[in-house]
């Protein structure tokens, strides 16, 4: 871990929540629930954050609610990436030649 | 290796803006997932290396043993589901982030109760206990409030259950909450007991936070907690020194808070009204107004004479053609009429369906190109001249009275002009007004036929007239 001050997290914080705003804002409507699978794979991130905090665990009731963190977490990354690339196939010409 | 985490981080974090950005074209959005793809597979390889992970082997298998569980359960569930049923999936996976989040919150307090040190041999500073204690309470209500929105739209709870008094006890509920949640982020030393009954408050105020809203606003209450559950990470990510996660989280934060702004504004109604009031109450006198004319039904043969001779015909879907998985026939229905040389189109609403796009997810999937799907702006210059505008299960979207009646709920909220088109075709299962309980004057209208039935079964009815011709 590096030692985040809590000025350079406003910050941090700051850029981001600008960044999410330009991005999205230029999505057409015919994207938005891909978008939002998306960005839902995407905090998926917490998993991280969860083999972290799995891996000091040190008493029986940390490690339970860890290994649920984990899990948790795990679930969200790869049901949010699964979901988002398969409605992204709908949009893919080549993909659909075999439906027809 | 510090620095090899922390670059890997880094790139990660590039990566999942990036692949945002490229998830926001039709032509490069594939690409976009992958690179996110890419960057979380990476991130999650070297947290294994963060120091203290490999120093409890128990822990380390428990951890392999976790993902595996949690990704089998994930990937099945994701590859197996209908199209048709993906929002409630969105919702699930979304509410697992904010459990992740909230878990990984209670994991730090509890540590921080008996005493124990936190994160190899640091303690929790003053601000990272208050942004555990604040991720925690986000996290936990998107965890139980995705669940009630899934059970919502998997059909799982039909009814919109209001206890008595349900705001007072919400905000009694969340005031308890937060001042439990003010003690233990504050406090020294929390109790256990304390810290367990904050999360058990956090995750009730969720489940009643989102029992009252009806089923048709769930979009933007499963958009809502999308962003909480960004902030939530961004929170434990701050308590855990991690960018990474403080990036993905806020941007995801942001996005999915302008999301839902867009849902709401398309709908023409306030989040506050959304959130905190029924569509029915507010709806109940404008549903008592007289209608002149009366509904005018069809037969399928008929109607589909009516669009085979037609020039410019314009589809209208709506969640009906989501339920009766009707897309397909959609699609037929289509191609039958372009080899006839009748121009068809397709007119989306930014709130038709259960989600902005689900239509056009639907649409994709039973191959009709894109450049077919319309959105409002570009469509409605198009109904009066075209000889049908055929509306399968929509109904608010169309509903004339949100131009002509300021008393109405919906007043003032961008509609589809079907009305306007020289005949109108509608398909609907029965004779009863949509979601909001508002009565459609479109129906009633002198140009307006209703083909009663399933999204499905009416359009093959369709299919099958024009086919003998």
């Amino acid at each position: 871990m590096i030692e985040i001050s809590g000025f350079t997290a406003l910050y941090i914080f700051m850029l981001s929540a600008f960044t999410g705003y330009e991005v999205i804002s230029r999505v057409p409507v015919i994207l938005h629930t891909p978008m939002m699978s998306g960005s839902n794979f995407i905090h998926g991130i917490v998993l991280v954050g969860a083999i972290v905090v799995m891996g000091s665990a040190q008493t029986g009731l940390e490690q339970a609610i860890g290994f649920i963190a984990v899990a948790l977490a795990a679930g969200n990354a790869v049901g949010g990436y699964v979901a988002t690339v398969r409605m992204l196939e709908m949009f893919n010409p080549k993909d659909k030649k075999g439906e027809a | 290796m510090d620095i090899f985490i922390q670059v890997v981080y880094f790139i990660a974090a590039i990566l999942f803006i990036l692949g945002l950005k490229k998830m926001s074209s039709p032509v490069t959005a594939t690409g976009g997932i992958v690179w996110a793809g890419i960057g979380m597979v990476a991130a999650s390889l070297v947290a294994f290396f963060e120091p203290g992970v490999f120093s409890h082997t128990s822990n380390v298998v428990l951890i392999v043993l976790a993902i595996s569980v949690g990704s089998a359960i994930a990937y099945i569930t994701a590859k197996r589901v209908q199209m048709t049923d993906m929002p409630q999936m969105i919702a699930i996976y979304n509410g697992m982030g904010g459990g992740a989040a909230a878990a990984i919150a209670a994991v730090e307090l509890v540590k921080l109760s008996s005493g124990h040190n936190v994160e190899g041999g640091h303690t929790l500073s003053a601000t990272a206990q208050v942004l555990a204690v604040i991720g925690a309470l986000i996290g936990a209500v998107s965890f139980s409030g995705s669940a009630i929105a899934f059970a919502k739209l998997q059909g799982l709870m039909k009814k919109t259950i209001r206890l008595p008094m349900h705001m007072m006890i919400n905000l009694a509920l969340f005031s308890l909450t937060l001042v439990a949640g003010a003690i233990i982020g504050f406090g020294d030393s929390p109790s256990i007991q304390l810290v367990l009954l904050f999360f058990a408050m956090a995750l009730v105020f969720g489940v009643l936070f989102t029992t009252p809203i009806g089923g048709a606003d769930m979009p933007v209450v499963i958009s809502l907690f999308n962003a909480f559950t960004g902030l939530a990470v961004a929170f434990e990510g701050f308590v855990l020194g991690n960018a990474a996660m403080i990036i993905a989280g806020t941007v995801v934060g942001s996005a999915g808070t302008l999301l839902t702004q867009l849902m709401a504004k398309a709908m023409n109604r306030p989040i506050s009204n959304i959130l905190f009031a029924s569509f029915g109450s507010d709806g109940g006198d404008a549903a008592e107004e007289d209608i002149e004319g009366s509904m005018k039904e069809v037969q399928g043969v008929d109607a589909a004479i009516m669009m085979a001779y037609a020039e410019k015909v314009i589809i209208v879907p709506g969640y009906g053609m989501a339920v009766a998985q009707a897309q397909h026939k959609v699609s037929e229905l289509t191609k039958l009429l372009e080899a006839r040389g009748v121009k068809v189109m397709f007119a989306i609403h930014p709130v038709a369906g259960r989600m902005p796009g689900h239509m056009n997810v639907l649409l994709a999937e039973a191959g009709i190109d894109y450049d077919k799907i319309l959105d409002l702006d570009e469509v409605n210059p198009e109904f009066p001249t075209a000889d049908v505008a055929l509306v399968i299960g929509a109904n608010d979207v169309v509903n004339p009275v949100a131009r002509t009646n300021p008393d109405s709920p919906i007043y003032g909220m961008p509609i589809l002009d079907a009305d306007r088109a020289k005949n109108c075709i509608v398909i609907k299962r029965g004779k009863g007004s949509g979601f909001s309980g508002i009565e459609n004057h479109l129906f009633y209208a002198d140009n307006t036929r209703m083909l009663y039935g399933d999204g499905q079964k009416a359009v093959g009815e369709l299919i099958s007239g024009i086919k003998e011709l």
